[in-house]
């Protein structure tokens, strides 16, 4: 047994000029919630507490795509997504198009705990109650944030620009003189891209893994789409081997079933968790641009991403601590 | 290299008793759908159309659990989910929540040739269907006298189990359900490969019987209920929460990458070792033209064809 680790992140594909003020900002965030799950671990909480913990703390921090701080639909709503997963039992929790629920991630706990299924989604989401109450409800303007607004104006300008209908990654090379910033993710100019979704991983001393991630989607999204962060096996998975959550473009993470994946190639490959996440990246993402963070049984914690940049923290019981954006 | 077709009405608790009116006309489809899968394989029909076109037809069959015939919510309501995959190119579109489009597996075909997302639910679903013009009928039309029944059973059933929190009613209620027989099944799906070893799944579900308003289960999710890749394309059915769990079609595909089994070994391993016992049967066809049939529930409703002639229809296990 190699003792508790943790990883956290708040999203992949940073714009590079995000201005130094706002990188400042987001190290402290990360830092912050790292913090609360070490001391979370070192007094014994079992790995899926953990997670649930921490992917709360960004939920209410207005600084990433989650909870308070979503991404708006095209119809400047905010429609929210999370997924939760004990790799002890590989029971899992899953909800989409969350308005009211200031938590996400804990709905997707209580999908997991106290209903007879694993995923809900819209109002069937909305209307889990179960009877032991718990579940803190706010009104849909709780989570827009007047930064948002204008970044959904954008994002409709940089679309009309585009069309209205696009097939990712095709057709940028011939728009570039029109677009200004060449970089993109998931279709959209990276200075307009919410790439902040959040998730957290952890190990804990009993060498349990845990996985949760949740998100409000993509700026300007159609209502009613749902992207890889509820999905096990996409955006989360955790198992007795180890614990993932992704971040980055949803539809190329769900076509290679990414947080899965690093376990599948562990299992059945035998690769260390370095390797696998490495391999992962590198492999399975084909044209998409994405990161992930793992933890493994034996206390291991790893990364990768293949765009520019991801949100990130990690932390292990020895003692080794980062905080980063950049390569 | 030759042509492979299987495809599938659900795995479950199905009794051996059940009656042959509930028996004779979901085999007739069943074979009705493998002649049409097969007549569009041998006309050259890419496996992306051919198990979108059969999916179709089970979808308009009341007898599946799919489209009209769709079992009903908590609320009396009908919410249908779909899910397509073509093998080589790994693009996917899905649905959920859907109350009024009469072929989910179309819509989710839309979804993932006309818009840039893979997955649309519920309102946004529906009004995506409108939006394209499919074809949409009144909530009433996906509702049968038999599902309306079946909801009241699992009602009764789920009240008696409240009521009473000694095991010995529990076991009596259950029995009810089992006696009642195939209400928890009926998932549809297909995978198809071509003589060039394109490959393409599709799943369609109307879900689960007294389910909550709401509910996802595996159909939907690429990975679980629906796969398919360069190598295999899978569709899995049974009991939902368990083969997200174990992401079912994804690692019959996974296997075959990194372990180097065949399908048949692949399928095997998955239904025997990653899907715990009565829950998960699923159909897989290779991209060298193999195809396989596997559940370790009481039965599947399930037909398959190659080209070489060999066919089989089944609903138990075959001896």
């Amino acid at each position: 047994m190699g003792g508790w680790a943790i990883a956290v992140h708040g999203g992949a594909g940073v714009d590079p000029n995000l201005p130094l003020e706002r990188q400042e900002q987001a190290k402290v965030l990360l830092t912050r919630c790292l913090n609360i799950g070490i001391s979370a671990l070192r007094s014994s909480l079992p790995a899926i507490d953990v997670v649930e913990l921490v992917v709360r703390e960004l939920e209410s921090d207005p600084l990433f795509n989650s909870g308070r701080g979503s991404a708006l639909t095209e119809k400047g709503t905010v429609e929210m997504e999370a997924s939760i997963m004990d790799g002890h039992g590989r029971r899992c929790g899953a909800v989409s198009g969350v308005t009211t629920v200031k938590s996400p991630v804990s709905l997707a706990r209580l999908v997991m705990e106290k209903s007879p299924h694993s995923y809900l989604a819209f109002s069937g989401a909305e209307e889990l109650r179960p009877p032991t109450g718990g579940v803190e409800m706010v009104d849909n303007e709780y989570f827009i944030t007047e930064e948002n607004v204008g970044m959904l104006q954008l994002a409709k300008e940089a679309n009309t620009i585009l069309f209205d209908y696009r097939i990712p990654t095709v057709g940028f090379d011939k728009c570039s003189a029109v677009v200004e910033n060449p970089l993109q993710m998931n279709g959209l100019p990276i200075s307009v891209y919410a790439p902040e979704t959040v998730g957290c991983v952890v190990v804990d001393g009993e060498g349990r893994c845990a996985a949760a991630t949740s998100t409000g989607g993509l700026m300007n999204k159609m209502s009613g789409r749902i992207g890889d962060s509820p999905l096990i096996g996409a955006g989360t998975y955790a198992c007795e081997v180890c614990g993932v959550s992704c971040t980055g473009e949803g539809e190329a993470i769900i076509r290679g079933t990414l947080a899965r994946e690093v376990a599948a190639v562990m299992e059945y490959k035998g690769l260390g968790l370095q390797e696998a996440v490495d391999y992962v990246v590198k492999e399975r993402l084909d044209q998409g641009k994405a990161g992930l963070i793992a933890v493994s049984r034996n206390g291991e914690v790893a990364y990768g991403f293949n765009c520019i940049g991801m949100f990130r923290g990690c932390a292990t019981q020895d003692g080794f601590m980062e905080v980063g954006i950049w390569e | 290299m030759g042509w492979a077709i299987a495809l599938h009405g659900g795995a479950g608790d199905i009794p051996v008793t059940l009656p042959p009116e509930r028996r004779v006309p979901r085999e007739a489809t069943l074979r009705r759908c493998l002649d049409i899968g097969v007549a569009a394989l041998q006309s050259k029909r890419s496996p992306l159309d051919v198990v979108e076109l059969v999916v179709r037809e089970l979808e308009n069959c009341p007898h599946f659990n799919a489209g009209r015939g769709s079992v009903l919510t908590s609320d009396g309501t009908v919410e249908m989910e779909a899910c397509i995959m073509d093998g080589k190119t790994k693009k996917c579109g899905a649905v959920s929540g859907l109350t009024t489009v009469v072929n989910p597996i179309s819509l989710s075909r839309l979804v993932m040739e006309k818009t840039p997302h893979i997955y649309l639910a519920f309102d946004g679903a529906e009004a995506f269907a409108r939006e394209q013009g499919v074809e949409t009928l009144d909530r009433s039309h996906f509702i049968t006298a038999e599902n309306i029944e079946r909801l009241k059973q699992a009602k009764e059933a789920n009240r008696v189990q409240l009521d009473y929190t000694l095991p010995t009613p529990k076991e009596q209620a259950k029995e009810t359900i089992v006696a009642e027989g195939d209400s928890q099944i009926g998932t549809v799906g297909c995978v198809a490969v071509d003589n060039n070893g394109n490959l393409a799944t599709a799943t369609s579900t109307g879900g689960l019987v007294n389910k909550m308003v709401g509910r996802i289960g595996d159909t939907p999710i690429i990975g679980a209920g629906t796969y398919a890749n360069s190598l295999c394309a899978v569709s899995a059915t049974g009991k939902g929460e368990a083969i997200m769990r174990a992401t079912v079609a994804r690692d019959v595909a996974a296997l075959m990458e990194y372990k180097g089994l065949s399908l048949k070994e692949a399928t095997a391993y998955v239904i025997e070792e990653c899907a715990p016992k009565g829950t998960a049967g699923l159909v897989a066809v290779s991209a060298k033209g193999e195809v396989t049939m596997q559940f370790n529930t009481t039965g599947m409703f399930r037909a398959c064809a190659t080209e070489d002639g060999y066919s089989e229809m089944g609903i138990w296990p075959s001896v």
